[in-house]
């Protein structure tokens, strides 16, 4: 059976470049970059290759891409690094839908004593820019807050929070997993201090991440030990994931137009098609300012866990925002947030394309949407009730 | 992913008996939209008393349809007093087994059969009533139902029963409840693995007395306020008062200030010490305010 994918926002195919790019590192050229010999100065030589290949995608300076082992370590880095740094400052302000990569670690800040304010959102998913700039206050050591939403693609304006916020000397971190690849994005015109992406969003491996640290921003190191990352992330590096990243980032800005225009495009119709199609559904998100290859869409009445299986049957992937499918018993913290009602949290779809979809696929999908809703909704005592 | 036995997957992909009987003799609906499952149960009687037809419709997931489906081929053709023996077990055994999270979905079935049975005895048609007091106010359930799937299924952490019947998967405010309950039933078994709970001491230090504070509101208060949008910071000990802020708390929330008061006072004299006072820091409030509706 054939798989159509749509979970990128999960995690992506690697690339075959990216992964033709690794492959001589694992067996032949597996020196270690630190080492005196040539055989491991070789490899170095390709780190540096691979760290100027991000700082190109970023708009920055090679010296301020640090390499970490995935989007999380660069998020915790990027929180206790500034907070360690700056230890007489106890305010964190960051916002309800960030990715619990994020979100744990300020409440677990606050289980230590920190003042940590999480910013709520509109029923779009957006924020309040004027409550975030009345909270700012010498106290406050670290504002962050997330780029693009994972699960409904909503994109915030980071560009005027990192001005509002580092206007007031206060350190700006934004989670940009979802975001880079997916839309350009140039740190030499803005003045966020720091940014965390991970490599396996964007057709690199799992297992590798960037923390990308503005010049002259207070940050203590995370993990401690040896002198590599400038002695800013000790560890010995992953040579084959980080010479994947760069060369997937240098694809990343090679595909930003498709990304843009023919990726969109078959959203766009995916999205319409299954509103059409099926009655009673709706856009979860902030349409306007949203990624291109997103949308997460609510289905009433019926559970979002039934109908994953049911598109799984088809070879279909996508994911929900229902609460069985976590494990958890509540539905979608970012949904909840943004006031979906339960009604429509439990039957949420996300769709997430990449520039590997087709639109032969998304057709089929198309086709097989209806019928399934349908098919739920026979079963649903809800159908045809007020809503509760 | 969840790994369903093919049985879950067939009577999920082709369920069984979907539908409602008109002039059905019992209906129990159990569950509601905002918990993520519901059944709707029907059942028809034979002129022995056997259950001649039963039908459902289910708002859930896979498990949740599946266990629905099985449910009505289980009690087809037996009396009601038949009926009645069915058990969670029996649904989940004859799927060959569910995901331990997803265990509620047999209780629930279990509980849209006494609904009905409940329904056709009782004569009107009634959603399924709440026996004892709720101890979990995220997902409604009470002493009564949580004692019961201990008992039935031998269930010994707190886990377990969110397992089983949701009880603890919101907040966790009610956790300290809920292990109660297990203790009151399990008695011994459990005592030795009782995961820590923060306890009275008998003497405490000071800075025991103040780690012991902090380890209630982060465990046992500041969980349920999250639930509700808010959150408790602590301002300072001194000696036995112990000073706190209420942040991101609307209008309507401040008019019960003085119950969230007490509600801490409460737990710290259970969990720390008798002579605790609370007292409210009010100045600092506004400035936490991050409520929005
Ligand atoms: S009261 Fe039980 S989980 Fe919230």
């Amino acid at each position: 059976m054939q798989t159509i994918y749509f979970d990128n926002n999960a995690t992506t195919r690697v690339a075959d470049e990216v992964f033709e790019v690794m492959q001589p590192y694992f067996c032949e050229l597996y020196g270690n970059p630190s080492s005196m010999h040539t055989f491991g100065g070789q490899v170095g030589v390709r780190v540096r290759e691979a760290r100027e290949q991000v700082a190109a995608l970023l708009g920055c300076h090679p010296g301020e891409v640090i390499f970490t082992s995935c989007g999380t370590e660069s998020d915790s880095t990027a929180i206790l690094g500034t907070l360690a740094a700056v230890p007489h400052r106890r305010k964190v302000i960051t916002t309800r839908v960030e990715h619990p990569a994020v979100l744990t670690v300020c409440r677990d800040l606050e289980n230590r004593g920190y003042h940590v304010i999480e910013l709520g959102v509109d029923k779009q998913g957006r924020l309040d820019l004027d409550e975030l700039e009345s909270l700012l206050d010498d106290d406050t050591a670290i504002v962050t807050v997330m780029a693009a939403n994972n699960e409904t693609g909503t994109i915030f304006p980071i560009e005027r929070i990192a001005e509002m916020v580092t206007e007031r000397g206060i350190t700006f971190h934004t989670d940009a997993v979802q975001i880079v690849g997916k839309v350009p994005l140039n740190l030499s015109e803005t003045p966020i201090h720091l940014l965390s992406l991970s490599g396996h969003k964007l057709h690199a491996a799992k297992g590798v991440g960037v923390l990308y640290v503005r010049k002259g921003t207070r940050i203590a190191p995370f993990l401690l030990g040896g002198h590599q990352e400038g002695g800013r992330r000790a560890g010995t590096e992953n040579v084959p994931g980080i010479v994947g990243l760069g060369k997937a980032c240098e694809l990343a800005a090679r595909y930003m137009d498709d990304e843009n225009t023919r990726v969109k495009a078959l959203r766009d119709k995916l999205e319409s098609a299954i509103l059409a199609g099926c009655p009673d559904s709706r856009i979860n998100g902030d349409p306007e300012n949203r990624l291109p290859n997103t949308t997460n869409i609510s289905f009433e009445y019926i559970e979002g866990e039934a109908i994953l299986l049911m598109l799984d049957r088809f070879g279909i992937c996508a994911s929900s925002g229902s609460a069985c499918t976590s494990g958890s018993l509540e539905p979608s913290h970012v949904l909840r947030a943004m006031g979906v009602p339960f009604t429509a949290a439990h039957g949420s779809i996300r769709y997430s394309l990449s520039r590997y979809n087709t639109e032969d696929e998304v057709d089929f999908t198309i086709e097989k949407m209806p019928q399934i809703i349908e098919r739920l909704r026979e079963l649903s005592p809800f159908v045809g009730q007020v809503s509760v | 992913m969840w790994e369903y036995t093919d049985k879950v997957r067939d009577h999920f992909f082709n369920p069984r008996n979907v539908g409602e009987i008109e002039n059905a003799d019992g209906v129990g609906e159990v569950g509601s939209l905002a918990c993520g499952d519901a059944l709707k149960l029907t059942f028809k009687l034979d002129k022995d008393g056997r259950i001649a037809d039963a039908k459902f419709k289910t708002f859930g997931c896979a498990s949740a349809i599946a266990t629905s489906s099985v449910l009505t081929e289980l009690i087809r053709g037996k009396t009601l007093d038949e009926a009645m023996n069915v058990t969670n077990k029996d649904i989940a055994d004859y799927l060959g087994g569910l995901p331990e999270q997803k265990m509620h979905c047999s209780v629930m079935g279990r509980e849209a059969l006494e609904a009905a049975i409940a329904n056709y005895q009782g004569g009107e048609v009634k959603k399924h009533e709440l026996e004892g007091h709720v101890v979990c106010t995220c997902f409604g359930v009470t002493d009564v139902e949580i004692e019961r799937v201990v008992r039935e299924n031998d269930l010994t952490t707190v886990e377990q029963v969110t397992n089983y019947c949701k009880a603890g998967g919101g907040c966790g405010g009610c956790h300290g409840e809920i292990e109660k309950i297990i203790e009151r039933i399990q008695g011994e078994k459990v005592a030795p693995h009782a995961p820590p709970v923060p306890r009275k001491g008998k003497k405490l230090t000071n800075i025991q007395k103040m780690q012991l504070i902090q380890q209630t509101i982060n465990e046992q208060i500041r969980p349920a306020l999250r639930a509700h949008g808010g959150n408790i910071e602590l301002i300072d000990i001194e000696g036995d008062k112990v000073t706190v802020a209420f942040r991101g708390m609307c209008a309507q929330c401040h008019l019960a200030e003085f119950t969230m008061k007490d509600v801490v006072e409460t737990k710290l004299r259970e969990f720390v010490s008798e002579d605790i006072v609370v007292e409210e820091d009010k100045d600092s409030v506004e400035e936490g305010h991050v409520h929005k509706g």
